[in-house]
């Protein structure tokens, strides 16, 4: 029991390279059961993780603490607490719904595909773990690898353009993000993240570290004007990879934020908050009106992201517990909603092998099913209430008010844009007169997909009418960060 | 008495043996069956490897009137070099033997070299270290050369002895200064000399220049670099594989007796020097080797690159940086055996990879090749959880210690460029339409593509594992002074 944390991030690791051996043994098989079978171990190990933790806890729960390499000291130090708890469960659990599709959104090296989505799960509750920088680090890097495969191996035509894109984008961060973990280890003479917590540092420094951080996270946002490599990134990989990207590495970025830069550098933060919340305001409505424009289906969903993940630093950036809360509930609530978009857009895709908007009319008369669910999920993504994309929305909203009326009135006017595309894409793919006669012979959701949906909209549903499911997790831990982040260190 | 005389370097008489009688038996054993030759020189590297490991943690030991140390840098280096040549024996041997090339000269002058190296590494005179460049050198030229039909082969090697010529000169130039100067040729009464007499500083830094000046060549860093690209490409691949490897310890090892040891009053003065050349020579390679589509020659360029890395590392003159910059040369050895090694083990009798772009889809048709490969590079390039990723940190963080924060970003930035090459390659073995690679047949040499798989997943093995090499270089670091 004191390892199931180390176990959660390495079996999926470890079963991943089992798949890949298991695949090079044996050419002609797929594997496909076998690679469910690991996903859904991988996905128990998180759901006991969740069980056994304890919410009236504020610390960090399941710790392990190994010398790793000891001239630096670097420690292998792991732990959850409320915050990253979600986060993990949610990464296993849309890991495994993408291995669960993936035998029909590719059609070729089937295993290699899934096991590099294992690898990437573990990798990625791995980031979501370290409390060692170094060890946070080498997660962070390491994940790229297999991404980059991803789009690259399977992803569309132009994807070589596109992964490149985004390794080199995320590189150019984190090796900022390098050195400034670096400065750090000079003034503590260790890469502990706790001792990073109480360094005082002088405001100039904390500017500057927080603008390294800042590199590193607000292209994994991604925050405008850093945000060229998502649309590229999500058209041009396979369904699994999207989804992945929008749902959870995405939050990587929000999380980091709230782990890394807001608590060790406090002032430098409260320095260049009006930056942060220009740009925050610029992702939300600049970004809303360029996804209105979109032909292409994944690139409208794309960009619709990028203006949520703005509501995300909205909140985090006004730096109150209201907006906190709301941000937190935002970034889950995302990984559910663009999950299921994606995952939509990758059903009709693997029909149709296209993408534009024009191609589909009329889906709902030939897939009522898929019709229903679409219509449902992009009012969610627009926020009606009763659905989780209501509810973080919202409350980051109240918390924006509190801190100026004006932010609070810029970030609401996107509720309208956001309906307007999310509505107007209904409109011109679900509903109207079915012009294109391969559409007449597409056929509804088969059995795998629609659960996977169907889990999908339960999960919305429930975090819409219940956030306290979210908030009675992260509540204790949210509020002991929140007096770090408010607490000047000058 | 002459065993105690000689009792400190029993490795490099039995090198020296060795490699004669590897010359004499050469003639009566042809190419094909040079397996005796082979076992003779292995066993000689295990023998050595066994004897020098025997010192270590021990006390420094001189030896030949104080011109002959043995102290824990001298067991560090020497061990990698010993190592890396085991490698480079193991891989050219098939390619050697198709080309007609496999012969005592080969085993000779490599060992011959590598008796040069081991006498930079333990010298504690200028005298000693000169020898020990020259035996080097001269070896370097002759392998350059050694395939005496190619003519890139033999213009390569010219270029370089006139080039090297020069650079020894110079060196020799600086050496007669600093004898001048000091009245010894002994690395501790020099530094004694400089500390305590009153010296014409102008004149001193004019040894200062020439002996760096003389090192950078040798070691291949910017803007002394010329020779480098010209030389990788030129060569036989495996003769490649040997000078981007074994000289490269000798480098280090000349940088530290002469500047750490010798001149370290003076370390304010070389630190800048060293630090505008390790700059430089990121710089250069990095942003030279995108426009490269010659395998060899872009690793060439990948190499100056890395030689600005462990520049740095040496640039701060202090005990972290030294350690940082062993850490670095011996995952950079473990990075260039594995390349060098995937492109000897691609090039065969039936088909030649030269162009990057012959490695087009590789891996539909290969891919364990393909997966060796993207290790490789990625460790290149430094991304985690590779060793090169622990090598680039070491330098950085000791670096950043220094108080060298800008210089530091401009390396990162400099190895984020570097990046964008590697991942080129990996995006040709992985995401090109195979054209030619589907021709591309490869030869099932178990016992090669076994020892290559154990290189490359040594290479993320101490990447995840790395304590114990940390431990080892940073011990051997403090332990020189």
């Amino acid at each position: 029991m004191n390892s199931i944390l180390s176990l959660s991030i390495w079996t999926p690791i470890f079963l991943g390279s089992l798949l890949l051996l298991l695949s090079v043994i044996n050419k002609k098989y797929n594997f496909y059961w076998i690679a469910n079978f690991f996903a859904l171990i991988s996905f128990l190990i998180s759901v006991i993780l969740y069980l056994n933790f304890d919410q009236s806890n504020s610390g960090f729960q399941f710790v392990e603490l190994k010398t790793w390499i000891k001239s630096y000291a670097i420690n292998y130090h792991i732990g959850v607490d409320g915050i990253s708890l979600p986060l993990i469960l949610l990464t296993s659990f849309i890991s495994w719904l993408v291995v669960l599709i993936s035998k029909h959104s590719v059609k070729f090296a089937l295993p290699a595909y899934n096991a590099a989505f294992l690898i990437l799960s573990g990798l990625m509750i791995g980031v979501f773990s370290a409390l060692d920088t170094i060890l946070y680090y080498v997660f962070w890097e390491a994940m790229l690898i297999p991404m980059f495969i991803l789009i690259g191996f399977w992803g569309g035509p132009n994807r070589v353009y596109a992964t490149i894109k985004f390794f080199l984008y995320t590189v150019l961060g984190s090796l900022l993000m390098l050195v400034a973990f670096i400065f750090l280890y000079q003034k503590t003479g260790s890469f502990a993240l706790a001792d990073f917590y109480q360094l005082p540092l002088s405001l100039n420094a904390q500017i500057l570290i927080f603008l390294a951080l800042f590199m590193a996270f607000a292209v994994k946002i991604p925050m405008w004007p850093v945000h060229t490599w998502l649309p590229d990134a999500h058209v041009e990989a396979p369904t699994g990879g999207s989804v992945i990207l929008a749902a959870i590495m995405l939050k990587l970025g929000g999380y980091s934020f709230i782990r890394f830069a807001m608590p060790i550098c406090p002032d430098g933060l409260l320095f260049l908050k009006p930056f942060l919340i220009t740009l925050s305001l610029i992702a939300i409505v600049y970004i809303a009106f360029v996804a209105l424009v979109q032909i292409d289906m994944k690139k409208l969903i794309a960009y619709s992201s990028i203006s949520h993940m703005g509501f995300v630093t909205l909140g985090l950036f006004v730096i109150n517990p209201l907006g906190f809360e709301g941000a937190y509930i935002q970034m889950i609530s995302h990984g559910f909603i663009s999950a299921a978009l994606f995952f939509m857009i990758g059903v009709l895709y693997d029909r149709l092998h296209s993408r534009k908007i024009e191609d589909y009319q009329g889906l709902v008369s030939v897939m009522p099913k898929f019709g229903a669910l679409f219509v449902f999920f992009a009012m969610a993504n627009c926020g009606l209430p009763g659905t989780s994309g209501f509810v973080g929305e919202f409350i980051v909203i109240l918390g924006a008010i509190q801190e100026n009326f004006w932010y609070a009135f810029f970030a609401a006017l996107t509720l309208i844009f956001g309906a307007a595309y999310s509505l107007w894409l209904v409109k011109r793919i679900i509903y109207g007169e079915v012009k294109n006669s391969k559409i007449r012979q597409l056929l509804d959701l088969n059995f795998t997909e629609s659960f996977i949906l169907t889990l999908l909209g339960l999960m919305v549903l429930i975090v819409g009418i219940n956030p306290g499911i979210i908030t009675d997790v992260t509540n204790e831990s949210s509020k002991q960060l929140l007096t770090l982040i408010m607490h000047s260190k000058i | 008495m002459f065993i105690n005389l000689i009792s400190n370097s029993i490795p490099e008489v039995i090198l020296l043996c060795s490699a004669m009688s590897v010359l004499l038996l050469g003639a009566f054993f042809n190419n094909k069956n040079s397996t005796s030759l082979f076992g003779i020189s292995q066993i000689t590297l295990l023998a050595c490897a066994f004897l020098t490991s025997q010192g270590w943690m021990q006390e420094k030991i001189y030896s030949f009137n104080d011109m002959f140390v043995n102290d824990s840098l001298t067991i560090y280096l020497k061990l990698l070099s010993y190592f890396s040549l085991s490698i480079v024996y193991i891989y050219s041997r098939k390619f050697l033997v198709n080309k007609n090339l496999l012969n005592g000269e080969y085993f000779s002058l490599t060992l011959f070299s590598l008796l040069g190296v081991n006498l930079i590494i333990s010298s504690s005179n200028l005298l000693t270290l000169y020898m020990g460049l020259e035996l080097l050198s001269l070896s370097l030229y002759t392998l350059v050369a050694y395939d005496k039909k190619n003519k890139d082969a033999s213009e390569a090697a010219m270029k370089y002895f006139i080039l090297g010529a020069v650079a020894s000169g110079i060196l020799l130039y600086g050496f007669s200064i600093i004898y001048g100067l000091t009245g010894s040729l002994n690395i501790h009464e020099i530094s004694y000399a400089l500390s305590n007499k009153e010296l014409d500083p102008y004149v001193m830094s004019f040894a200062l220049v020439f002996i760096v000046v003389a090192i950078a060549f040798k070691f291949g860093a910017a803007p002394f670099q010329i020779w480098v690209p010209d030389v990788y490409q030129g060569a036989q691949t495996p003769i490649t594989l040997f000078i981007s490897s074994v000289p490269k310890f000798a480098s280090v090892a000349m940088l530290v007796r002469l500047l750490y040891q010798s001149m370290d009053v003076l370390v304010f003065d070389w630190q800048k020097l060293l630090l505008i050349m390790a700059l430089l020579s990121m710089m250069i390679g990095n942003i030279t080797a995108i426009a490269q589509i010659n395998i060899k020659r872009l690793l060439a360029y990948s190499t100056i690159s890395h030689v600005g890395f462990i520049m740095l590392g040496l640039s701060t003159g202090a005990v972290s940086g030294l350690a940082a910059a062993l850490f670095y040369i011996a995952s950079y050895m473990l990075m260039t055996l594995a390349a060098f090694g995937l492109i000897i083990f691609l090039n065969s009798e039936k088909n030649s990879v030269d162009n990057i772009h012959d490695l087009a889809g590789l891996s539909y048709r290969h891919p364990w090749v393909a997966f060796l490969i993207m290790i490789t590079f990625l460790s290149l390039a430094g991304i985690p959880p590779t060793i090169g990723f622990y090598a680039k940190f070491s330098v950085i963080q000791s670096a950043i210690q220094f108080g060298w924060i800008w210089p530091s970003v401009f390396a990162v930035m400099m190895a984020l460029i570097g990046i964008f090459y590697y991942l080129r390659i990996i995006k040709i073995v992985y995401f090109d339409n195979p054209k030619n690679s589907t021709k591309l047949k490869l030869k099932n040499e178990y016992d090669f593509k076994l020892v290559l798989t154990f290189n490359v997943l040594g290479l993320i093995f101490v990447g995840i594992f790395p304590n114990i090499l940390m431990s080892v270089s940073t011990l051997s670091a403090a332990l020189i002074f």
